[in-house]
């Protein structure tokens, strides 16, 4: 088991025609990942090729959807258009849609959450690297790989990793794949102020999968987000956790490159959120280099 | 991105909402003209800068103080000649002060009660929440500590937007009554559109008044735009003033960098925010003191490092410099040879230390080996990190 998605399930890109779309459909196809759809408005019909992979080319999400099955949507759409896209695959009953687009303006995202209201789709990110459940080949090959991670540094394995941060979360999958420590599902929740999915919904969903042992949620400053989920943790998760919080360092009032990494008020500082992990009994990494051998004393105690 | 005090009064002009007149003015005789405009309404010449402390500031050239209150407007003309082209110092700008290009000429008011009026961005809800109090004019964060009874919250539905009824309901929930209730409505109401149309991740007002003669104004404000809507508002963009920021950062913005000056001297250059922040944390967590927070984004060619170089080394305080990349997808060799060249070619001379992690890393520390500079290679951030404090704190 994973969490969110395995090796079987069908993925479509909306905007694999972009370079960006184009380069991360292609490692995905590389990766072994079931991509069978993708979407660019005015592109219907055409063909995206590579090493054999015969992916066809749909205008609309609902299209695509109902003709190859596809249930989960990659977004690689620039962020004037990004809002559009992620309703469009809501409005097709999707099961997932992960929006790896950065720069998306919070308006747009306020009313894109609140137009999916009542809907059946979950959504990833955005601003976030998106999602890998790895696979049980050379490299973790075979895997589902939905976003822009490296596929090969995971192992298939039984740790969940959460995190706001796209290279801390590749950081930490390498520090568990080098000592032997494969991954369930591997899941960005994204570096701005609103988002589909925050860690505490993930944390649930490791919480319930009987594959996943141990779980390591990577914060950082600004909101108060990990602080819910440390809240929850305390009375309700039943397995191992480590966490680690980046921004300590950093001024207030500053935003430190993701849109959401900002101390403001006294609010979502790395001191609350360490406070808050360490009362709900997570190991704390004191550094990144730390991560996965925190979640090692964590499953030894 | 912050604004000038004009500014912000032609953004509550161009919305209609009510705040005392007044317009800029860049030479003498336009603050003349501007102060004859006011018609006999007390005149204040206010120096424009970002900094506060203005009124209480002195000039380089001796001139006292950035805010006077003028008697006519010849004399509003000799208060901006004496602060137009002069630097202003204050508390807040460091002994360099701050250039006073334009001054604002703008009617001084009497004020008979303040509030506080706010709308910003709420993550928890994601939604618009508007703040009021009727303690205005003082820190909101201090009323908030002290008397949270007086700190009003209202949401607003992200697609229903602002409802009359809640607009009735804050009016007199902050006393208002009759003409002033009505004003304080239209008031609030083109705030709201001011924060929706302009982007705004906060419009803050503080203080609101009310003046002796019954008019509701917005006296004093602080804006805060999404940077991720600038596309679609170059009219902010045009408000943008670099001789405000810190040069290291319009520098870098120039190349597409996410850097933020700090005062330590130990500079790093990474990929990704989340791995940029964490890398200054470590260097703090081993005993130094980092210099900047700077992102080149998921790539990292040699461009962007040669152009992040260039940016790091016009800090004097740098005495050293880490970089730490994660080469997920990237060759970690290519990225190697980038900082090998970008290294050769600003003729670096610090202590650089390169923590290499990824994709062909082993064939990337072989370049950086083999390339006769003094870089010293890591394949942890915790070894990269002790290794550049440990060298910064040996050439010290």
């Amino acid at each position: 088991m994973s969490i969110l998605v395995n090796e079987n399930t069908r993925i479509l890109v909306q905007g694999i025609t972009g370079s960006f779309g184009a380069r991360h459909a292609q490692l995905s196809l590389d990766y072994g990942t079931k991509l069978v759809a993708g979407v660019t408005p005015g592109k219907g019909g055409q063909v995206f090729e590579h090493n054999g992979h015969k992916v066809p080319i749909f205008d609309t999400v609902e299209e695509a959807a109902r003709q190859t099955g596809a249930t989960v949507s990659c977004i690689f759409v620039p962020p004037a258009f990004a809002g559009d896209a992620i309703l469009e695959g809501v409005g097709a009953g999707l099961d997932l849609a992960v929006c790896i687009t950065e720069g998306i303006p919070v308006m747009d995202m306020m009313r894109v959450r609140a137009a999916m209201e009542g809907s059946r789709t979950r959504l990833i990110g955005p601003n976030c690297p998106g999602l890998v459940t790895p696979g049980t080949g050379k490299d973790s090959h075979g895997g589902c790989r939905i976003g822009i991670a490296p596929g090969y540094i995971h192992k298939r394995g039984s740790i969940g990793v959460v995190s706001r941060s796209g290279t801390l979360t590749y950081e930490a999958v390498w520090q568990l794949t080098s000592r032997g420590l494969g991954q369930s599902t591997c899941v960005g929740i994204g570096g701005d102020p609103i988002n589909g999915t925050n860690h505490l919904d993930v944390i649930k969903m490791f919480n319930e999968d009987p594959e996943t042992e141990g779980i390591i949620m990577i914060g950082e400053i600004g909101g108060t987000n990990e602080e819910q989920a440390a809240e929850w943790v305390k009375a309700h998760c039943r397995k191992p956790m480590a966490g680690f919080i980046a921004g300590a360092t950093a001024p207030p009032g500053r935003r430190m490159g993701h849109a959401g990494a900002i101390v403001s008020g006294g609010k979502g500082t790395a001191a609350a959120k360490q406070a808050a992990m360490e009362e709900a009994g997570i190991e704390i990494a004191a550094t990144p280099s730390d991560m996965a051998d925190a979640l090692i004393r964590a499953m030894k105690r | 991105m912050n604004i000038h005090e004009y500014q912000a009064k032609e953004l509550f002009q161009k919305y209609h909402v009510p705040t005392p007149s007044g317009s800029v003015a860049a030479t003498p005789a336009e603050a003349r003209a501007a102060a004859e405009a006011l018609a006999g309404k007390t005149i204040v010449v206010k120096a424009q800068i970002h900094a506060g402390g203005r009124g209480k500031g002195v000039f380089k050239n001796g001139f006292k103080g950035g805010v006077h209150l003028a008697s006519s407007p010849e004399q509003a003309a000799d208060f901006a000649n004496s602060m137009l082209g002069q630097i202003l110092v204050t508390h807040q700008t460091g002994e360099a002060g701050k250039l006073v290009s334009k001054v604002l000429i703008a009617e001084g008011v009497d004020i008979k009660k303040e509030y506080y009026l706010a709308i910003l961005m709420d993550r928890e809800t994601m939604a618009p929440v508007i703040i009021a109090s009727t303690e205005g004019g003082v820190d909101i964060e201090h009323v908030a500590e002290h008397t949270p009874e007086k700190i009003i919250h209202l949401g607003v539905h992200p697609l229903a937007g602002l409802q009359p009824y809640q607009i009735r309901t804050l009016a007199s929930q902050l006393g208002f009554k009759g003409d002033q209730a009505k004003q304080f409505g239209v008031l609030l109401a083109n705030v709201y559109k001011l924060f929706l149309g302009a982007d705004c991740s906060q419009v803050e007002i503080n203080p609101l008044v009310e003046t002796p003669d019954g008019r509701i104004l917005a006296l004093d404000a602080k804006f805060n735009f999404d940077d991720n809507a600038l596309y679609r508002h170059p009219e902010i963009v045009a408000m943008r003033d670099t001789s405000e920021e810190d040069p290291r950062e319009v520098a870098a913005s120039e190349y597409n960098l996410n850097y933020i000056g700090l005062d330590g001297d130990i500079a790093c250059l990474v990929n990704g925010a989340g791995l940029a922040m964490a890398t200054m944390d470590i260097i703090q967590h081993f005993g130094g003191n980092p210099a900047n927070f700077l992102d080149v984004g998921g790539g990292a060619s040699k461009e962007q490092v040669i152009a992040a170089f260039k940016i790091i080394l016009g800090d004097a305080n740098v005495k050293g410099i880490l970089v730490n990349i994660f080469g997920g997808i990237m060759d970690c060799n290519i990225i190697a040879e980038g900082i090998v060249a970008a290294a050769r070619e600003v003729g670096l001379t610090l202590p650089l230390v390169v923590r290499l992690e990824g994709n062909n890393v082993a064939a990337g520390l072989a370049t950086l080996n083999a390339s006769g500079l003094q870089i010293t290679s890591a394949t942890t951030m915790a070894e990269g990190a002790q290794k550049i404090v440990a060298e910064v704190k040996a050439a010290a």
